[in-house]
Parts: structure tokens; C-alpha cells; sequence
């Protein structure tokens, strides 16, 4: 019931139309990695999934704001299916991980914002690590490629209340896997992968 | 004749047309072969089925009342806003101005046009709105293209919100010895902007080879200006009987609401071009945006507007 309130109130507001550029929406297990720009961002992703993937689909959100009161909590955990993630986690790198190679395990898909906060350009910033991690340990796992067009300027960092502007979301083609490629150049060619989605008419 | 007797023959005669239209849609559907001719009757289907959608709600609307009808255009000019805004330019400082046009002004005017205070609402968004929105992009500081970023939000409003809201403002006007016929106005106003839209790309795409700006808007054709304008104004006054005007009077009314949908739909197609775009958007199949559909009606809407309240009021 919430969840169809909320992705009535996404649509309405935002819009949030999916375009499925280089892959289809399909049961096989992903990890979608989409640059990040809003509170928005999760519901956007959320709501552009056909129903039959939402179930399965977990998206990664921070702790510090998914995680606090009540409500917000509630819809984190029981409507999304989010999984929390404590930024701020000490330890040898990866180790904040471990919620999410739990997720991968089951054999359920991800959604994950690998800038790690929000950010205020177009393009995404560099990637943080955990995204080479995961699909070092879990090479079955598809990874699509996601760009989130207008959150930024519908919800931007700082403010209270969404405006109605519409965003879409692009599901590119899967990220191709390459034998050996060092860390460094595989988050540089993910963070391409989704910056090559960026369409822009206007500047 | 009962208005009520009187919107079911004017339903009626549009889903007449429709009907022709549909027949006509799926024959040339079955004929045509070339590619090129495919792409444009599918989208002339597309355009027919979305006519019927819109139809549709436009006479749920009418029959569930004046509050329903007042509503459908509040959230029909939120969607243009919507796409407005969308396609425009913003920067960080323009969030405040938006949050007061989507959540303040737009609610209020048609809040205004609902309890009918005709001083207010015809103020509002080009007296209010005008100080308030530069007033609330200042207070976060940037400078920044400071002038365009307010005239951008400033004008969206004005054609989204304060045009479109002219056309349910109809609804409130009083008309000697004509009680509740502001419906039929506004069922004039709409079917002959329509119309006009309509017949102008029928007979441009029929006729069309002078382009009036050929930049601007590449689809409008001096031939099609004058088959569809000629055709909306024929209408407008065959429609007389609806309204308070004698039909010479009517076929006058028709003509300014022909020649503002034209400039309007000429004004918007250059805002569209500035932008890089050719559709506001793709909410109605066929057809576009919600904009691309109400370019027309949001200039003729005000003026048709005043010259009934002046001249009938």
C-alpha cells in the first residue's frame, strides 16, 4: 500500500520514466550502479523497476538518513527492501561491505550510488571502491550501468521539499569484464559507463 | 434547449467526428505501405486515440461540475509547468522561487478562480508572483545569470499558470439571462483552438508550401494557416447557439482565438527551438507534451476571456 502511494507520489512529482537503453528489465541477478544526486535517488530507481524486480532488487542507503526516525526507517526497510549502510564504518577496506555481499549471497540484485555521497554536477564523481570488490567476488553478477537525469536539480543537496521537474532513469548495457584490469581502471570505466548515459540538450 | 441537452449534442457531434476520424485512422492504417507514410498515419492514429482520451475527460469533467472542471486545468497547467521547467535551465538558487510557483502560486490562483475573486486573480502571478519569485532567488546570493533565471521562471509561470487558468476562469462569468453557461464557453473556446490546430495541420500536410518561418516552426504553412484558420472560424460560428454571440459575432470570437492559438503555438515552438528540443515532452502519445497541446490555448485563453467579460458581461 505505501509503496504504491510512494511511487504514485514519484510519478506525479518527477516522473521518473525508465529507459531501458542497453539492457531489459530481467530477473538475472544485478548490481545497478547509478551516479547519485538526491534524496530522490533511491525512490527514482525503486519506482522504474517493473514490479516483478522491485521484490528483489535491494538499494543500498545511508544509514544517517535512511536510518533515522520512524518513518523514514520503516519505509527504508519493509517498502524498499533497502539495505543500511554505515558510511562511516572503520576497518580494512571493504569491510563496510559485508551487509551487501550478504545481499549478493541470496542471490537477490543491488542497487548501489558508488560516489558514495551525493553529488552536485551532471557527471558523477570518481567511485569509490566497493564496487570492484563486489564484482571481484560475485563475477555472475550482471553490472548496469545507471544514470539518474534531473534529481539534482529537482531535489538538490540542502533543501526540504522536491519540486516537479522531471527525471528519467537509463539503464545502460552491462559492463563488460575484463581479465585482470586493475582497480583504479575499472572504476574509471564504470564511472564512464555511466556518464556516457548522460544525455544533454540542454546545458 | 437545456445545457444539458445542449452538451450532449456538442459531445455527441465530437465523438461523431472522432468515429470518422478513427474509420478514416484505421483505412489508411491498412493501405498505407511506404515507410515513410507508416510513420505518419501511426502517428495520426496516435494523435486520434489520445483526441478520445482527452474528449473523454474534458466531458467527465463538465458533467461532474465546476470544482472537477477547475481542478482538471489546475493539474493540467501543473504538468505544463512541469515540462516548463524541466526543459529549463536551473541552478541551485532557483529551488525556493520553484517550491513558491509549484506549491503557492498555482494552488492559489486556481483557488482564486474557484471562489471567483476576479481582482485578485488577474494580479496575482504577473503582480505577486513578478516580485516575489526575483525577491526569493536574491535571498540565496547568486548572482549568476541572475536576470534570465528569474524572466525563465517568471514566464513559465505566466503561460502555464496564469494563460491556462483564464480557460475554467470562464466558468465564472456571469452572463445576463445565461446562468451556468460559462461550460459552454469554455467548450467554444477549447473546440475552436482545437479545431484550428487540427485543420491546420490537416490542410498544411494537404496543401502546405509557403512556410510562414520556416526557422521557427518548420510544419507551419501560410496554406495551412489560412485552410485551418478559414475551417476553426466556420466552426466557431456554426457553434453560436451555444454561446451569448449572434453568429457573425461568434465567427469573430473564432478569429481572435484562431489568431492567438496561431501566435501562441509560433511563440512556444521558438522557446521549444531556444531549449534545443522539438516536443515539451511525451505525456500525450502523439501529440507530445502536455504544452504541445495547450501552446495554442494558453494565448487565446486570456483574450477570449476579457472580450466576453467586457463585451457580454
Amino acid at each position: 500500500m505505501i509503496d504504491l502511494v510512494l511511487i504514485g507520489l514519484t510519478r506525479f512529482l518527477v516522473g521518473g520514466q525508465a529507459h531501458w537503453i542497453g539492457a531489459s528489465p530481467d530477473t538475472r541477478q544485478r548490481i545497478y550502479f547509478a551516479n547519485h544526486a538526491s534524496h530522490l535517488d533511491t525512490l527514482l530507481i525503486w519506482s522504474a523497476l517493473p514490479r516483478l524486480l522491485r521484490g528483489s532488487t535491494h538499494p543500498i542507503a545511508a544509514s544517517d538518513y535512511w536510518g533515522k526516525g520512524r518513518v523514514r526507517r520503516h519505509i527504508a526497510l519493509k517498502v524498499l527492501n533497502a539495505v543500511l549502510v554505515d558510511r562511516a564504518t572503520q576497518g580494512p577496506p571493504g569491510a563496510a561491505l559485508a551487509p551487501l555481499r550478504g545481499v549478493l549471497a541470496e542471490g537477490e540484485s543491488l542497487v548501489l550510488f558508488p560516489e558514495g555521497t551525493r553529488g552536485t554536477e551532471r557527471l558523477p564523481g570518481p567511485f569509490k571502491s566497493g564496487l570492484y570488490w563486489l564484482s571481484q567476488e560475485f563475477p555472475e553478477v550482471e553490472l548496469i550501468p545507471t544514470y539518474l537525469d534531473n534529481p539534482s536539480r529537482a531535489f538538490p543537496k540542502g533543501t526540504f521539499l522536491p519540486v516537479p521537474i522531471s527525471c528519467t532513469v537509463r539503464f545502460g548495457a552491462p559492463l563488460s569484464r575484463r581479465q585482470g584490469e586493475e582497480k583504479d581502471a575499472f572504476l574509471e570505466r564504470a564511472r564512464a559507463a555511466v556518464g556516457a548515459l548522460a544525455s544533454d540538450p540542454v546545458a | 434547449m437545456s445545457l444539458s441537452d445542449k452538451l450532449f449534442i456538442l459531445f455527441g457531434g465530437i465523438s461523431a467526428l472522432l468515429g470518422v476520424a478513427s474509420v478514416i485512422g484505421f483505412a489508411l492504417s491498412r493501405k498505407v505501405t511506404s515507410e515513410n507514410g507508416r510513420a505518419t498515419v501511426d502517428n495520426l492514429n496516435a494523435r486520434i486515440k489520445a483526441w478520445w482520451v482527452m474528449v473523454a475527460i474534458f466531458a467527465v469533467s463538465f458533467g461532474l461540475g465546476r470544482g472537477v472542471t477547475v481542478v482538471l486545468f489546475a493539474l493540467t497547467s501543473f504538468y505544463a509547468l512541469r515540462e516548463f521547467t524541466s526543459l529549463t535551465p536551473t541552478r541551485g538558487a532557483d529551488h525556493l522561487p520553484l517550491v513558491a510557483a509549484f506549491y503557492v502560486l498555482l494552488p492559489l490562483q486556481y483557488w482564486l478562480i474557484w471562489i471567483d475573486w476576479y481582482a485578485l486573480f488577474t494580479i496575482l502571478i504577473p503582480v505577486y508572483g513578478f516580485l516575489l519569485l526575483p525577491s526569493l532567488a536574491a535571498l540565496k546570493g547568486d548572482p549568476e545569470q541572475f536576470l534570465l533565471r528569474v524572466s525563465r521562471i517568471q514566464w513559465g509561470l505566466m503561460l502555464t499558470v496564469y494563460c491556462i487558468s483564464h480557460a475554467p476562469a470562464l466558468l465564472t462569468l456571469d452572463i445576463p439571462g445565461r446562468p451556468r453557461e460559462g461550460f459552454l464557453l469554455l467548450f467554444f473556446l477549447i473546440t475552436v483552438a482545437q479545431f484550428s490546430d487540427v485543420m491546420q495541420y490537416v490542410s498544411g500536410k494537404l496543401f502546405g508550401r509557403t512556410k510562414v518561418a520556416p526557422v521557427v516552426s518548420p510544419s507551419k504553412t501560410v496554406e495551412g494557416l489560412v485552410g485551418g484558420g478559414l475551417s476553426a472560424v466556420a466552426a466557431g460560428a456554426g457553434l453560436w447557439w451555444i454561446t451569448p454571440f449572434t453568429p457573425l459575432e461568434a465567427a469573430a470570437m473564432a478569429l481572435a482565438i484562431v489568431a492567438m492559438g496561431f501566435l501562441g503555438g509560433l511563440a512556444l515552438s521558438a522557446v521549444k527551438r531556444s531549449m534545443g528540443v522539438k516536443d515539451w515532452g511525451t505525456m500525450i502519445s502523439g501529440h507530445g507534451g502536455v504544452l504541445d497541446r495547450m501552446d495554442s490555448l494558453s494565448f487565446a485563453a486570456p483574450v477570449f476571456f476579457h472580450l466576453t467579460r467586457y463585451f457580454y458581461t
